[in-house]
């Protein structure tokens, strides 16, 4: 079985993250970047499933020169190829046209499933695994729990707040898993090793018959126009209790529609 | 995150290093994070390692145990990148980097280097998988640094050895299936692999340590353990053997002693910019300042050397005296370094809330173990000197 899981390249969530002034994307010049956590989770599922089925696990990757870092970790961890597509043009693609970028990708490979994060981590719309679907005319199922291949099926398991459903799609289908699926392997040193003699191709939009004036930010249907830092937090209220502390928290709670 | 977390970085030592070794930095870090660091304080405080086979397991997997070494399932990657392996590991706990030193560059080490053909297939590759545990035996309850007087004996007896004598603080020893066991004999010191199962060998863990309590310390005894011709190790003679490896060892101190010292200024570091006193951050003092700065460089100029030192092992330049240079000052500065942050900590620097005294307890121990002070003291004194003073 052939997997392709789309994963993304975002900075460091443990460093500071700002936007471009010029533009107001992400700064993704001066901060590390890696593999998106969340896109750990499909890497590791589709590892698994090409363990039990023989199969191969080819990585798709969008983004700047760096984004080959996300690439090449998901190669360390045990993917068998990976894909990245490069192009000045993309820079400020929202994320219609980032799926249009991974669908024309997608299109040239040979796939019987492919996997995604429940979201990036910082965007976070969790929109692409839906479009991509849209866009090449699949089946999705989203947010699995669980996932397993049977006769030609995907069957997940969803878990919501008050029920649980299991969702079955043909193959091939589109999958997009959660942090609750599994959990993800580290590189061994003999990954990393490995990983050095791994194909790892580069794609230009030309290369996928796109043309720049359908991605970047002049095609994006969507704008962010302005951004601020986020206010300080506010000192905290003091209840002393004074003999009718419950009661006083009890109206702070009703007061804030939280009971 | 690269060679050392951002904060702590001044001097832009990332840049001392390639791809291949921040990727391996990297995944020793995040093993080590997530699956010992959350763990460690309270292994320490309870003086046990929960599941340690399944440890070494773990370690297994990821590729540390014998990583420099080549052949028999062994990473064969490079001495910076062992170096950097230690550093991160110790970053977490002295304990940890000694279980991975003794498993990998002892006993792994000697069997790799003196074993038989036959020992070396037996023990390597699951040693290197994590699946076997080796342990190293030199030091004797009244033979430290001076391991010439050993009691320990070895007689031959048809074509089978029997040894007899006692070993103490010898880390891994009460989990190990090997044990690499230097004795006397008629023609000299020698090493042999002994498999722990044998009849006679028994291990007890030592208990009463006030230090490096995330590690496993035994004493052995060994009354007529019977071994067959393959398990002495066939060329090595003398007190030759046994010291190669610990330079071996040694070495990853060198680096590991560093990442104890990082995981100390950077919790001192955070802490004295959170901490008010008189109205304002304890960082903002210049005797704190005073501190931090001093450690820093401390800090720098020991990664600096170990840096060094680890590119000399990379290209087979490295001489044992240049590693003494590399253990007395590393360990006694990162000690420093810890001591230091215990002080900006205040009373919370005694707490285990906080890793600062677990890595300044640990230290004592590194600052003894693998040479002690006075005896790499003497080695650089007599490599500046040509007199030996000492023997």
């Amino acid at each position: 079985m052939n997997i392709v899981v789309c994963v993304k390249y975002v900075p460091d969530a443990q460093a500071d993250r700002t936007f471009s002034p010029d533009d107001n994307t992400t700064d993704r010049e001066n901060v590390d970047g890696l593999l998106s956590e969340l896109d750990e989770y499909p890497v590791e599922e589709a590892l698994k499933l090409a363990d039990a089925t023989d199969g191969k696990v080819i990585v798709l990757t969008v983004g700047p020169e760096d984004a080959t870092d996300a690439a090449r970790k998901a190669l360390q961890m045990g993917a068998h190829e990976a894909v990245h597509v490069q192009d000045d043009a993309i820079h400020g693609s929202d994320a219609l046209a980032t799926s249009k970028v991974l669908a024309a990708a997608i299109a040239k490979l040979e796939y019987d499933l492919i996997l995604t994060g429940m979201a990036s981590t910082d965007g976070s719309m969790g929109v692409v695994p839906a479009m991509l679907a849209e866009r090449l005319g699949l089946p999705q199922i989203t947010l699995a729990s669980e996932l397993t291949i049977e006769g030609g099926k995907a069957v997940i398991r969803r878990d919501n707040d008050a029920s649980t459903e299991i969702i079955e799609a043909s193959l091939p289908a589109v999958v997009s898993v959660t942090d609750q699926i599994n959990e993800p392997r580290y590189p061994s040193f003999k990954g990393i090793m490995a990983a050095k003699k791994k194909p790892l191709q580069t794609w230009s939009l030309e290369d996928l018959g796109l043309t720049a004036d359908e991605v970047g930010s002049a095609a994006a249907w969507t704008t962010v126009t302005s951004v601020a830092e986020r206010p300080a937090r506010t000192a905290g209220q003091v209840v002393t209790d004074e003999g009718d502390g419950g009661a006083k928290l009890v109206e702070f709670l009703a007061g804030a529609k939280l009971v | 995150m690269d060679l050392n977390d951002a904060a702590v970085d001044l001097a832009g030592l990332d840049e001392l290093l390639n791809d291949d070794e921040r990727d391996v930095q990297r995944a020793v870090r995040t093993m080590a994070q997530s699956r010992i660091a959350p763990y460690v304080a309270d292994w320490f405080e309870r003086g046990t390692v929960d599941d340690p086979r399944g440890l070494v397991r773990e370690l297994g997997e990821l590729g540390v145990l014998g990583m420099h070494l080549t052949g028999y399932g062994c990473a064969g990657l490079s001495a910076t990148e062992y170096g950097l392996t230690c550093l991160e590991l110790e970053a977490v706990d002295s304990g940890i980097r000694s279980l991975v030193s003794v498993q990998g560059s002892l006993a792994m080490y000697a069997l790799w280097r003196f074993g038989s053909e036959e020992v070396k297939t037996q023990w390597l590759p699951a040693m290197a998988a994590g699946d076997a545990v080796g342990c190293f035996g030199l030091t004797e309850p009244d033979h430290g640094s001076d391991p010439s007087g050993m009691t320990t004996r070895a007689r031959r007896d048809g074509s089978d050895w029997v040894i007899n004598g006692g070993k103490m603080w010898i880390t891994n020893g009460s989990i190990a299936d090997v044990a690499v066991i230097w004795a006397q004999t008629d023609e000299g010191i020698r090493g042999f692999a002994v498999p722990t199962s044998t009849p006679g060998f028994s291990a007890v863990e030592i208990r009463h340590k006030l230090s490096l309590r995330a590690s496993i310390t035994s004493e052995l005894t060994m009354d007529e353990v019977r071994v067959p011709e393959e398990c002495v190790f066939p060329e090595v003679r003398g007190l030759g053997g046994p010291l190669t490896c610990l330079a071996e060892a040694r070495f990853g101190v060198v680096w590991g002693a560093m990442g104890a010292a990082r995981t100390c200024l950077s919790t001192a570091l955070r802490y004295a910019v959170e901490r008010s006193q008189f109205g304002r951050p304890v960082a903002g003092f210049q005797l704190t300042q005073q501190k931090l700065a001093d450690m820093e460089l401390e800090y720098v100029k020991g990664m600096l050397l170990a840096m060094h030192l680890a590119r000399r092992k990379d290209a087979g330049t490295l001489r044992s005296a240049q590693v003494s240079l590399g253990k007395l000052n590393n360990v006694r500065e990162a000690l420093e370094i810890c001591r230091t942050a215990r002080t900006i900590l205040g009373a919370n620097g005694i707490s285990l809330e906080y890793p600062v005294i677990r890595h300044m307890n640990n230290l004592e121990s590194v600052l003894t173990y693998e040479g002690t002070v006075e005896m790499h003291t003497l080695v650089i004194g007599k490599a500046l000197t040509g007199i030996d003073a000492f023997r």
